[in-house]
């Protein structure tokens, strides 16, 4: 016990007891001690000589990736335009589906343990998977193109989506859905009334930030062929046109740049 | 109106909240719930509707025994008894009147009320409601945007407005500074006068209690150890209901209530003619 009797007869009090803090102690020298260890192994397995010139590699590139290529850029609108297609029609699509995914896995919402545990396999089945990962397997089955990335940012919003408005329905506060119950409401009505205006706000939020998360996904979706500016870069990138590539960057970085900037907005208007 | 007869509640993990209740509500009467924190106030009204599934006994209301509903019969007998919660249990990001409307919830389809489009004798009624309990200014405010007693208030109408039988009242003032407390209960005495009510109130202020209830009953550990008129209750039945204390130190009521009284009930006048049950035109 921290609390203990001194000689004096004052009780004393510390925050551990000696043999707590002893192992708090143990504890740090054991977690130092393994990072020292995987260092050293990193270290020995890591061929130095290519990293000495790394300075210069990387000096070599940034030349030639110098001056952007300006004039490049009248060609890559369009499949700009297709990246923030798939991210927004991917979002919205991704969040139709969440919706009601996320009530039959809330455990204050779902109708049975059986339902629920289905709606946490599709969450989990969703989030597990990288949208690159789902992208590459929608361009076997539906070819390439834009559809494809659409539906691979929409299946990998679902689990995200799903999961954030379900823990926030599972957080509501429970009193005026049982008011909402005690008029005599029915499951949908209970549903829309008592626990829809609770998680509007995060659920606007989440659907917002999802978004904002697409726009940067859906920019390499391409690298595997399912649309949008990926597919230049890739291209680029092939072809060893580095003045190429560094404008599209930039591209990519001024429109993650914009769409932060509008989640912000939108999320600091709804909340 | 209102019969329990036996009704037990024993939760799965042991405890055991009410054992044999015994208690018969007639129309119009309001009953006061007294006891300590933790004697199964809150879960005997809750067996009422249902809230909570009592595991022993009967319930009845009118002819309908309550124990043995499901479904359907339960939502339909749980429009006639309208509830009132301590944290007034409105929907914050609601606007007053779809809180108030939401009484209607048991007698409109689902995308009716999805699409708030209920029957123009509800509206009608909602808006009467809310200028009866003085809110007629504060329609298309925010509930979050309202005081305590305003939100009760809104409380209070939305439950009136399910056309209920019976009023359960679960702690009204708890969250209320006395002036207010006296307000609402007042308040909930006259409706029921008005519309012929019964109702059960779970109190913790005893000189509340005494003012404004028809009927006093004790309960200590699930058990009911008082069943009497106001002016019974007595400072050694109060050591029986919630163990020994000074009981003559506990303040009286305050004597300005007449000039509270006021604003309330000049309206009451105006406002009990208009009124009236709307069980058998609101229905759709």
């Amino acid at each position: 016990m921290p609390v203990s009797t001194a000689q004096h007869g004052q009780p004393q009090w510390r925050l551990r007891t000696t043999r707590a803090q002893w192992l708090q102690y143990l504890a740090w020298l054991a977690g130092v001690s393994l990072f020292l260890l995987c260092w050293k192994l990193i270290s020995d397995n890591t061929m130095w000589v290519f990293v000495e010139d790394a300075g210069r590699q990387g000096a070599d590139l940034i030349s030639r990736m110098t001056p952007p290529e300006w004039s490049y850029a009248s060609q890559l609108w369009k499949p700009m335009w297709d990246t923030l297609n798939i991210a927004t029609l991917g979002t919205a699509l991704g969040i139709m589906l969440a919706f009601p995914v996320a009530f039959l896995a809330a455990r204050n919402t779902s109708p049975h343990p059986l339902v629920r545990s289905a709606a946490l396999v599709i969450i989990v089945s969703s989030r597990s998977i990288n949208s690159l990962i789902w992208a590459m397997l929608l361009v076997t089955i539906l070819g390439p193109g834009v559809l494809a990335g659409i539906i691979a940012i929409a299946l990998r919003s679902i689990g995200f989506v799903g999961k954030l408005l379900y823990e926030a329905i599972e957080e509501i506060h429970p009193t005026p859905v049982e008011a909402i119950s005690a008029t005599g409401a029915s499951r949908l009505q209970v549903m829309s009334y008592g626990v829809l205006p609770q998680v509007m706000p995060a659920f606007a939020g989440i659907s917002v930030y999802r978004w904002d998360i697409n726009i940067r996904e859906s920019t390499v979706l391409g690298l595997v062929g399912a649309g949008g500016i990926g597919l230049q870069l890739n291209a680029s990138i092939n072809t060893l046109a580095w003045d190429h590539v560094s404008v599209i960057f930039l591209m990519i970085f001024a429109t993650v740049l914009v769409s932060e900037w509008v989640s912000a907005k939108v999320r600091h208007a709804i909340i | 109106m209102l019969t329990l007869s036996g009704v037990g509640k024993r939760y799965p993990t042991g405890d055991r909240a009410l054992n044999e209740i015994e208690v018969t509500l007639p129309k119009g009467q309001v009953m006061a719930l007294i006891g300590p924190s933790g004697a199964g106030k809150s879960t005997l009204i809750r067996c009422v509707n249902r809230l909570v599934e009592p595991t022993e006994g009967n319930i009845r209301l009118d002819d309908v025994e309550l124990t043995s509903l499901s479904g359907h019969k339960l939502r339909q007998a749980r429009r006639s008894m309208g509830m009132i919660f301590q944290e007034y249990a409105l929907v914050d990001r609601l606007s007053v009147m779809e809180n108030v409307l939401s009484g209607r919830l048991g007698y409109v389809g689902f995308w009716r009320s999805f699409l708030r489009r209920y029957p123009q004798t509800a509206v009608a009624e909602a808006f009467r409601l809310l200028e009866r309990v003085g809110l007629a200014h504060a329609i298309d405010k925010r509930a979050d945007a309202l005081s305590g007693g305003q939100r009760q208030r809104v409380g209070i109408a939305r439950a009136l407005l399910q056309s209920p039988k019976l009023l359960l009242v679960d702690e009204p003032t708890a969250s209320l500074d006395p002036k207010t407390s006296r307000q609402i209960m007042r308040l909930i005495r006259e409706l029921c006068a008005e519309r012929d009510l019964g109702a059960i109130i779970n109190i913790h202020d005893v000189a509340l209690a005494k003012q404004f209830a028809d009927r006093i009953v004790g309960l200590r550990a699930g058990e009911i150890v008082f069943d009497g008129q106001p002016s019974e209750l007595t400072a050694d039945i109060l050591t029986t209901i919630y163990g020994e204390e000074e009981w003559d130190t506990t303040p009286e009521p305050l004597e300005s209530d007449e000039q509270n009284a006021t604003r309330p009930a000049s309206k009451r006048t105006q406002a009990s003619n208009v009124v009236t049950h709307m069980a058998t035109g609101g229905a759709s």
